[in-house]
């Protein structure tokens, strides 16, 4: 592999970890669609550049399923919820920001330490994506864990699900099939919880998902 | 003969960074008064300021200890120490092989220590409140900084300043996202570490805000001159520093010929003017944060430092 080619692949990336941390960092609901915006685009970006070198053009595909849905029609989709929501724009986080950062330093630096210990003898580039992939995969999951909003829960997912894609375009030989069928299903996923959240709102009058916890007690009693 | 003329060189640099230095600081000003459509004060303002404080009498608090006064001059000598061991338009000088950068941050970290006591010496609540915070914000900067130090040590294979501009210079540096995180976190620790904008406004006096103008409000006279030039020439310091390891460019290495040198000044005094202006820009640009919002910036600038440490491994092993 030379210099700049996977010098580019190792920026596009990490730059999507990087992404991620800032995700985990933002503190306003807007705020934090935008960064997801900006994380789908780096992943179209990334996609790209895989699908150039691989010389595989079924990834552009991909790429452009990426920045269609994810960087353009979620965003706008969940900027117009949030506004047909009313609802708080300050996301409410479990912990502390900074304790969260630290827990996802963590999880960098063990995605890092056991895909690189997995993977020996794998095509660096490839072994290279899988450790960042997974980095951004756990980063979504602690987004999902830290976050009470509702609305934040869904980017996270979102965010989680960039980390598969990306994943998927460093091995080489993945069918455009199931690619498609991953990304659909997401949309799917995507329609479901909007409705949820819907629903969830119009039962409680608030996003967040506190509320479920104290109904769960209620019913109990 | 080659001792004289890297001793010249040398002595060149030294007397260069102090004499830039309220010119930067001028120039900063300048440009974001412009930015604010007002016209704001001449760019050699920094100077005048500078000469009518060495005419005025000192007033000494008369509880002052000998420490408050010895502390400018202290604070002074460190930073300029420092600044001079930075590659500013010439790698290889001959200071630049007495100490790293790790002994660049000790340096500021004495400074910083002596200001704080000087701070607390008087006994006013500003100069302790001032001192508390400069503090706090510097727990959490130092270690960004060291964090930002090893990515590079590990990178370049070294902590001298000189062989990482040589290393970032050649095509093994490559593009990588360690380094692009290390600038990030290193602009961050840098503004934390001046008192500009986000963190600190270096032109207010009120009490809520300041940090670094709390501590010196006893000073008067010639030793608020000298501290005013090393904060001056801190700031210079770090747009030095980035400007060597970033932006590597037409440094002259050592024995090269003047129109080499020259070259490198030119380039040297055009980054500091851009580093300036980026720093202007950004200034008006953004508000100034609350005190307790600071730990979280830095926080930030932490976190991205140990990442960069982190992702550096992932491209090592491969």
């Amino acid at each position: 592999m030379d210099g700049p080619v996977f010098d580019i692949a190792h920026m596009l990336a990490g730059g999507l970890v990087l992404v991620s941390m800032m995700m985990l960092y933002q503190d306003r609901l807007y705020a934090l669609l935008n960064v997801f915006a900006l994380h789908s685009l780096i992943l179209t970006l990334s996609v790209a550049w895989q699908a150039f070198i691989q010389d595989a053009p079924h990834l552009y595909v991909t790429a452009a399923i990426a920045l269609v849905f994810k960087a353009i029609v979620i965003p706008v989709v969940l900027h117009r919820m949030i506004r047909q929501l009313g609802i708080h724009r300050e996301i409410e986080t479990v912990v502390g920001i900074g304790p969260t950062m630290l827990a996802g330093i963590g999880l960098v630096a063990l995605a890092t330490v056991v895909m690189l210990r997995v993977t020996p003898e794998a095509d660096p580039l490839a072994r290279e994506d899988l450790a960042f992939a997974l980095s951004v995969l756990l980063l979504g999951l602690l987004i999902m864990v830290t976050r009470r909003n509702a609305v934040s829960q869904v980017v996270g997912f979102m965010s989680l699900e960039n980390g598969l894609v990306l994943a998927a375009t460093g091995a080489k030989g993945m069918p455009l099939v199931v690619e498609i069928s991953v990304a659909f299903s997401i949309l799917i996923a995507f329609i479901v919880i909007g409705v949820f959240l819907f629903r969830i709102r119009e039962r409680f009058d608030t996003v967040d998902v506190r509320a479920l916890d104290d109904f769960k007690g209620r019913r109990r009693k | 003969m080659v001792l004289i003329a890297a001793l010249f060189v040398q002595a060149f640099q030294m007397a260069l960074v102090v004499l830039l230095a309220p010119l930067l600081t001028g120039f900063i000003r300048l440009v974001k008064a412009r930015l604010l459509r007002r016209r704001g004060p001449p760019v050699i303002q920094p100077y005048r300021d500078l000469l009518r404080l060495l005419r005025k009498e000192v007033v000494l608090a008369e509880n002052a200890s000998w420490l408050f006064r010895v502390t400018p001059y202290l604070i002074f000598a460190a930073t300029w120490v420092a600044a001079a061991i930075i590659p500013t338009f010439a790698t290889g000088l001959i200071f630049s092989w007495t100490a790293d950068l790790i002994a660049i941050v000790a340096l500021l970290g004495s400074a910083r220590f002596f200001l704080t006591l000087a701070g607390m010496d008087v006994g006013t609540s500003f100069g302790g409140i001032g001192s508390s915070r400069e503090v706090m914000i510097a727990t959490l900067a130092e270690p960004s900084m060291l964090l930002i130090i090893f990515t590079l040590a590990l990178i370049a294979g070294s902590t001298q300043l000189s062989s990482i501009a040589a290393f970032m210079t050649s095509t093994q540096a490559g593009l990588r996202v360690s380094l692009a995180i290390a600038l990030i976190a290193l602009v961050m620790v840098a503004i934390a570490e001046n008192a500009r904008i986000p963190v600190d406004n270096p032109a207010t006096h009120l009490e809520l805000t300041m940090v670094h103008e709390a501590m010196v409000l006893e000073y008067s006279g010639r030793h608020l001159a000298m501290i005013e030039l090393a904060a001056s020439l801190k700031l210079l310091l770090y747009i030095s520093l980035i400007a060597c390891i970033f932006a590597p460019w037409r440094l002259a290495s050592p024995g090269a010929g003047p129109a080499v040198y020259l070259a490198g000044l030119l380039a040297y005094l055009a980054k500091l003017a851009a580093g300036g202006a980026l720093l202007a820009l950004f200034e008006t640009a953004t508000a100034k944060m609350r005190v307790f919002r600071v730990p979280e910036f830095l926080g930030a600038a932490l976190m991205l430092a140990l990442l960069a440490t982190l992702l550096r491994f992932v491209s090592r092993s491969l």
